[in-house]
């Protein structure tokens, strides 16, 4: 199954959204060996020079080392995995307030509603 | 000499009727293009000038420097848009026949991928359906280890699993460094896969842009753009 991207947005700032969510959940843990670019790019069904794009970038926040000769590596940095689940989810986040101001909810409104929803547990 | 593909004011006329007109473009190495237009826009006819199926009337076309030609159909690899091969052939044919004419067909990446859509040598094209002898073409284009890959409507034919099929056997087949110009209408399904786009308008091009630019800049899809562009 290719991966489900919107088709509006850039694809290269998805790759990055979707391989930092799968070493966040530990679909790749750390220290791990990622997949060639290109098997991602198949796996994704995106262009192999979008996926490098992608890669690069998490290369340059730390998230993904590069060794030479033996492909790329999850880092084994757990503050690094940590921050960049942090920033996933300030990302939710933003969506969530800025869809919540569009329907005129308050901001007492949306903690009211956030309480009572996981108290109940209905997700 | 770093552009694989460059044309310069390439002209093409059937009798009176201009088809493609001052055409100026010039493709870079590993990359994979979308040729996108309407029906009638002039695609085909600029598969077939690359491939040397057809002579411009004006304007030159150069492939890695050389005119379209033996030395050009050596790196080139074409799937046209319809059925070329004899209904008699079997795929065991077939495979004698490409690797007998190309020295860059690799036998083992051919029976690789027939053996994945269990199509056995011994099958017959004439009673294959529409969608399989489609996909038996592509896979002996996509064998051949080209520098340029010409893909005229690759998956009009096909159902959608077979279209993710067929792309994931583009992605996997291709070398780093070639580039393969894709020529359809069904954007959606694969402008994920390209590094850019061409938009032919009757027989001129009238946007040349990476896809993430497009993205970017516009925030849309090439889908909406190329509906936008081409309003009828």
């Amino acid at each position: 199954m290719p991966w489900n991207l919107d088709s509006k947005r850039p694809i290269y700032e998805q790759l990055i959204e979707r391989v930092m969510q799968d070493i966040v959940t530990g679909n790749y843990k750390p220290g791990e060996k990622l997949p060639s670019v290109r098997e991602l790019a198949t796996l994704a069904a995106v262009n192999p020079n979008t996926m490098q794009r992608a890669l690069a970038e998490l290369e340059t926040s730390g998230l993904i080392n590069t060794q030479r000769t033996s492909g790329r590596f999850v880092t084994d940095d757990a503050g690094l995995i940590q921050q960049a689940r942090q920033n996933l989810a300030l990302t939710q986040v933003r969506t969530y307030i800025y869809q919540m101001q569009q329907l005129q909810i308050t901001p007492d409104e949306m903690q009211q509603l956030l309480a009572k929803t996981l108290e109940e547990g209905t997700l | 000499m770093n552009e694989l593909l460059t044309m310069q004011g390439l002209c093409k006329q059937y009798g009176n009727r201009c088809v493609l007109s001052d055409l100026n473009l010039s493709l870079g190495r590993g990359k994979i293009i979308g040729l996108l237009g309407p029906n009638g826009s002039g695609k085909t006819t600029l598969m077939k000038l690359i491939n040397n199926l057809l002579v411009p009337s004006s304007g030159e076309l150069l492939i890695d420097g050389h005119k379209p030609g033996i030395e050009t159909k050596r790196i080139v690899s074409y799937l046209p848009d319809h059925m070329y091969l004899g209904s008699w052939m079997r795929v065991s044919n077939l495979i004698e026949y490409f690797a007998d004419f190309y020295e860059d067909f690799d036998r083992s990446r051919a029976m690789d991928m027939l053996r994945k859509l269990s199509i056995s040598p011994a099958d017959q094209l004439q009673h294959m359906s529409k969608g399989t002898k489609e996909k038996v073409q592509l896979i002996m284009v996509m064998s051949r280890r080209a520098k340029l890959y010409c893909l005229d409507e690759p998956i009009a034919g096909v159902d959608p699993a077979a279209r993710d099929y067929i792309l994931s056997t583009i992605l996997n087949n291709y070398d780093e460094d070639a580039t393969l110009l894709i020529s359809t209408h069904l954007i959606a399904d694969i402008e994920n896969i390209l590094d850019e786009v061409v938009f032919l308008k009757e027989g001129r091009i009238v946007m040349q842009s990476s896809v993430e630019d497009i993205r970017q800049k516009q925030n849309t899809s090439v889908d909406n753009l190329f509906r936008e562009v081409f309003k009828c």
